[in-house]
């Protein structure tokens, strides 16, 4: 392992201090129980929280401010964060609107949630995010992983409750957006978890994982390497057909996200771009917003995920609302 | 149960999951994410940790006591099911209050019942319940039979092996694994296997005349 680390316990606590210092306009970082939030408390409006296993930055912390998130709660590496950084979270933030958890559909996270919602004395939601179509076999009771189109759910759902929605109309923008929303991933190497010091799976030069989520666990299909446009169009095949299965019309407008998982080149990204706005237009389907980098990664993973989300008016008007967080900012 | 042995048994499953590293991680990075081996490691070190201040306290207050601070230090899906486990342990042992075989198996029915019901998951799944769930019924019925705790803790240790090894062959439906669909076949569930090293370890003190 090769890796800029000072102690491999002070990884995250060292990083999670760095960010908050190069953000102190946006974020401010709480340790014991850890959670950041903005530096400017919001009054009057829906607290939208998130969290999740750290070494998927900017993923959640990257996404506190102004119309996204109010708070982050970063777990351990990949694993999800407890229910006493949740609890603590919610008590700093909240504006007497309520507070609604943005939470990705992996059994941990779901758990923590869970129990720390029962111990919550404000009102609360929580929007589940299940857009990995990777996931097929209705019999994986486990259900869809959360992934990439998470971003897209935090962006619409932060912009709502900045104009003072109420609680149950942000859960349903929050559900909607999942709903219209499809990720595949595709790596092409594993990653190293700081504290495990070697990569997660071994995988040789002539190999990709198709159907991988954003821990570094192995995919669907162990597949060969072959050239970006035919990767692609398996990709773009699995997210269409998974729209049809959901009775999803898809000849209309949509947002495109190419997602780096760490390790790949934004020269790639947008190769990949490239290649699947073309394949989404043949099949009838127009992308009218767009969205290309490192936003949900895992570590030091090199590979992509393409995640579309079907656009309506309502959805585009979120998304194209001003935005002013660390790693998202538009419109002011 | 004791207070005496609840911590002992907490010094030795720290020793025992640090001593199984390579067999928990190998598990855990051919169909997992990696991170199993980590979690228990904080978990039961933070358990262990916690030996002197627990000393005076009542075995129920012990074991919820655990299960609060696992529930705060572990994370991902190993700290709200053992968090479960030791709470539910805690409140049928404080409500049963005494220390007979079956009572303790009781409050072990409790615990995995908690896992169960927090992890909405059954026997088959391919998680630690494959090894839980025998164990616990195993443990519930020759208790039952007035069976001493000398041959229960020999008859634990075999019903364990047995369910670890149960997993090898089932698709995961639930945990992290559960995106791998027929990949996982072949495989051991790592979380099945920490808990059959827990189990082991609980078992060979009682074997060497430790007092539940």
């Amino acid at each position: 392992m090769k890796k800029f680390i000072n102690q491999i316990e002070n990884v995250l606590t060292e990083s999670l201090s760095g960010f908050a210092s190069a953000h102190r306009d946006l974020v401010t970082l709480q340790l014991d129980p850890t959670y950041l939030t903005r530096s400017q408390k919001a009054q009057n409006k829906v607290v939208i929280i998130s969290g999740g296993g750290s070494g998927h930055e900017p993923l959640h912390a990257g996404y506190i401010g102004f119309g996204m998130l109010d708070a982050a709660c970063p777990g351990q590496v990949f694993t999800s964060p407890t229910p006493d950084q949740m609890l603590a979270a919610a008590e700093a933030v909240h504006a007497d609107k309520g507070v609604l958890f943005i939470v990705k559909n992996y059994a941990g996270d779901v758990m923590n949630f869970e129990m720390a919602t029962e111990m919550l004395p404000f009102e609360h939601a929580t929007v589940l995010t299940s857009d990995d179509c990777a996931v097929v076999n209705s019999t994986y009771t486990t259900g869809r992983r959360g992934v990439a189109g998470t971003v897209i759910v935090e962006k619409c759902v932060g912009s709502l409750a900045e104009t003072g929605a109420d609680l149950a109309t942000c859960k349903a923008l929050g559900d909607k957006v999942n709903a219209r929303t499809s990720s595949i991933g595709v790596a092409l190497t594993s990653c190293t978890v700081p504290a495990a010091g070697r990569a997660t799976f071994d995988i040789a030069e002539t190999e990709l994982e198709m159907g991988v989520g954003i821990h570094g666990e192995p995919g669907r299909k162990r597949e060969q390497m072959r050239k970006a446009d035919a990767i692609v169009h398996d990709c773009v095949q699995a997210i269409v057909t998974d729209f049809q299965s959901k009775g999803l019309p898809t000849n209309q407008e949509a947002l495109l996200l190419i997602n780096g998982f760490g390790a790949t080149p934004l020269m790639e990204l947008y190769l990949i771009y490239h290649s699947a706005a073309k394949l989404l237009a043949g099949h009838g389907i127009c992308v009218t917003r767009s969205l290309v980098g490192n936003y949900t990664t895992a570590l030091d993973m090199a590979g992509a995920s393409i995640t579309l989300c079907l656009l309506d008016d309502e959805i585009k008007q979120h998304w194209d609302s001003p935005v002013h967080t660390p790693a998202l900012r538009w419109g002011r | 149960m004791k207070t005496n042995f609840i911590l002992s048994a907490s010094l030795a499953i720290h020793a025992a999951i640090v001593a199984h590293e390579a067999d928990i991680e190998s598990l855990d990075r051919a169909i997992g994410d990696g991170d199993h081996y980590i979690n228990m490691k904080r978990g039961s070190e933070v358990a262990a940790s916690l030996y002197n201040e627990l000393l005076p306290l009542p075995a129920d207050e012990v074991l919820n006591k655990i299960g609060m601070k696992l529930l705060s230090t572990i994370g991902g899906a190993s700290g709200p099911l053992f968090a479960s486990f030791f709470m539910s342990m805690a409140k049928v042992s404080k409500q049963n209050g005494s220390d007979s075989l079956l009572e303790i198996a009781a409050a072990f029915a409790a615990g995995v019942q908690a896992i169960m019901q927090r992890g909405k998951a059954q026997i088959g799944e391919k998680t630690m319940l494959d090894v839980l769930v025998p164990v616990s019924h195993q443990f519930t019925l020759l208790a039952a039979e007035g069976k001493s705790s000398t041959e229960i803790a020999h008859a634990l240790k075999e019903t364990a092996n047995q369910g670890l090894e149960s997993t090898r062959n089932l698709i995961a439906t639930k945990g992290r694994a559960a995106g791998l669909g027929e990949r996982a076949i072949g495989h051991l569930d790592a979380g099945a296997k920490s808990c059959q090293v827990m189990i082991h370890t609980v078992c060979d003190l009682v074997i060497k005349g430790a007092n539940p």
